[in-house]
């Protein structure tokens, strides 16, 4: 008994000066140095991106050039970080449409949710990450941008919505 | 014989200006190089440790990222000095200088190769011992005159430690000296000539280990950082510290780790000598071997910053005065009674 703490102790202490461990962990990191890397050259290379990413949002219009939201306002509702705000009025065909579509980008926490509750798939969500603001107003995007936007691009946007209709 | 060159060239210069401008060109000589070197190690830092995290490292400035450290040093120069309103000013703009000049001075003494010494004084390892322990005031009087809690607090533990390590460093050079029987340089180097084996790294094992570690712990650097501890004290002595004020003790950190790599190479990896004397090794100029070695060793700097975890504080005084002193007085037992009492001499000599 006496004799094997003597050992373990001996074992110990061998450890302890032959800097085991530290050889050990130095070996990791010395392996690291030869592998391949994975770095992502971003502005050359990008990852791929899933069709459910949401980006920037846009407003999407229907094949004949008429404006898909009605104003019923789920979106506005919906919204946790009170970032929709939405007035309308009665056209003169007499549907009810949008007078402003306002989202402050700097309120939105890009749930998605808005594209959820929305009944016509009017308001979505594109893949859009990489755009920026230069002066403070321009957080917010009103209803003409966001039809743009939608315009824009609308052949991503449907693509998108395509592949992912299977899971919907 | 460049000396008396220089004197006949710029003869109708009067004698001071002469003298002086000999001076100031020797002290450039040692600097501009040794100032391009710590540039690009602190370039080789990024690199090699994004290596070891499978990153590959800044490569955006100029060729795969060569022009980085040129850069860098351009925008802290850009930068805005900042002194804290209720700080000691005087001390808080001398304490950069104070980190630096040791850092630097010690290299006078620096044999690159048997000829290449700007000088080659008797004492000159205890110049440098004298000179390395200098930078402590530097960050001291860092942490004190910023008038701030993170840098009084990291001055104060960096101060505890380089004094620590102080200690196990000294007595592993007495090591050194005991075996080389000289304080200079550029004896303790020529004494190891002869092959790898004959260098002092293979008697004085365990001090090559402790001298190395020690090393480490004085230059602050990973995993003995507690003195910048970011997590902790955000950066230590040099919070307050921004554009080439930061920059100096930036400087100063980089300079005295190749100091440190230096030394060890000089001390117990043979210096400028080839590690074999045979054909392809004693072609190649004695500065390159330098160079090589002084390489390598500074690339251990970046290895264990890239692996361990910093120590706890406790941890670091621990191994620092139970551990490597002892280890120290016991090798340097070792080596008296092998020198002094049996016909060998030291071991394995």
């Amino acid at each position: 008994m006496r004799l094997l703490q003597i050992v373990n102790a001996g074992k110990q202490l061998y450890k302890t000066f032959s800097l085991q461990e530290l050889r050990k962990g130095l070996g990791v990191t010395g392996r690291q140095l030869f592998r391949k890397k994975t770095t992502i050259m971003y502005p050359e290379e990008k990852t791929p991106k899933s069709p459910r990413f949401r980006g920037l949002h846009a407003l999407r219009r229907y094949a004949n050039g008429e404006e898909r939201c009605i104003a019923c306002k789920l979106c506005e509702a919906v919204c946790p970080a009170l970032a929709i705000t939405i007035d309308s009025e009665e056209r003169e065909d007499g549907t009810r449409r949008t007078t402003r579509y306002d989202i402050d980008l700097f309120k939105c926490v890009y749930c998605g949710f808005c594209e959820e509750a929305c009944p016509v798939d009017a308001i979505v969500m594109t893949d859009i990450h990489e755009f920026h603001m230069e002066e403070n107003h321009e957080c917010i995007i009103d209803k003409q941008r966001l039809l743009e936007l939608g315009d824009m691009h609308e052949k991503e946007i449907a693509a998108a919505r395509k592949q992912d209709a299977p899971y919907r | 014989m460049m000396h008396e060159f220089y004197f006949a060239w710029t003869g109708w210069l009067p004698e001071a200006i002469q003298t002086t401008s000999w001076i100031v060109i020797k002290i450039m000589a040692i600097l501009l190089p040794l100032m391009l070197c710590v540039a690009y190690f602190t370039f080789a830092e990024r690199k090699v440790i994004g290596y070891m995290q499978t990153r590959v490292g800044p490569n955006r400035v100029g060729p795969k990222g060569w022009l980085q450290p040129i850069a860098d040093a351009l925008k802290l120069l850009m930068k805005e000095i900042i002194i804290p309103t209720k700080s000691n000013k005087f001390l808080f703009l001398i304490a950069p200088i104070l980190s630096l000049a040791p850092a630097l001075a010690a290299w006078a003494v620096m044999p690159f190769t048997d000829f290449l010494v700007l000088a080659d004084i008797d004492a000159s390892l205890l110049y440098v011992l004298a000179l390395t322990s200098m930078g402590v005031y530097g960050v001291i009087i860092a942490g004190w005159a910023s008038n701030s809690k993170y840098a009084f607090l990291g001055a104060m533990r960096s101060a505890a430690q380089i004094v620590a390590y102080e200690i196990a460093m000294g007595f592993a050079l007495v090591g050194v000296l005991m075996v080389a029987g000289s304080l200079n340089l550029r004896e303790i180097v020529l004494h190891q000539s002869g092959g790898f084996w004959q260098w002092y790294f293979l008697p004085l094992f365990p001090l090559f280990i402790v001298y190395f570690i020690s090393g480490v712990a004085e230059t602050n650097r990973a995993p003995f950082d507690v003195a910048e501890g970011e997590s902790e004290i955000v950066a230590g002595f040099h919070v307050e510290y921004s554009g080439m004020a930061f920059a100096v003790f930036f400087l100063a950190e980089y300079a005295n780790m190749l100091l440190i790599a230096a030394l060890t190479v000089l001390m117990f990896l043979g210096g400028w000598l080839p590690p074999v004397d045979v054909a392809p090794f004693i072609w190649m100029p004695p500065l390159f071997w330098f160079g090589i070695k002084t390489a390598f060793v500074a690339f251990f700097f970046l290895w264990f910053r890239a692996t361990f975890p910093r120590y706890r504080y406790d941890q670091i005084m621990r191994l620092g005065w139970k551990v490597l002193i002892p280890v120290t007085l016991v090798w340097i037992a070792v080596i008296g009674l092998g020198k002094f009492y049996t016909p060998f001499g030291y071991i394995f000599q």
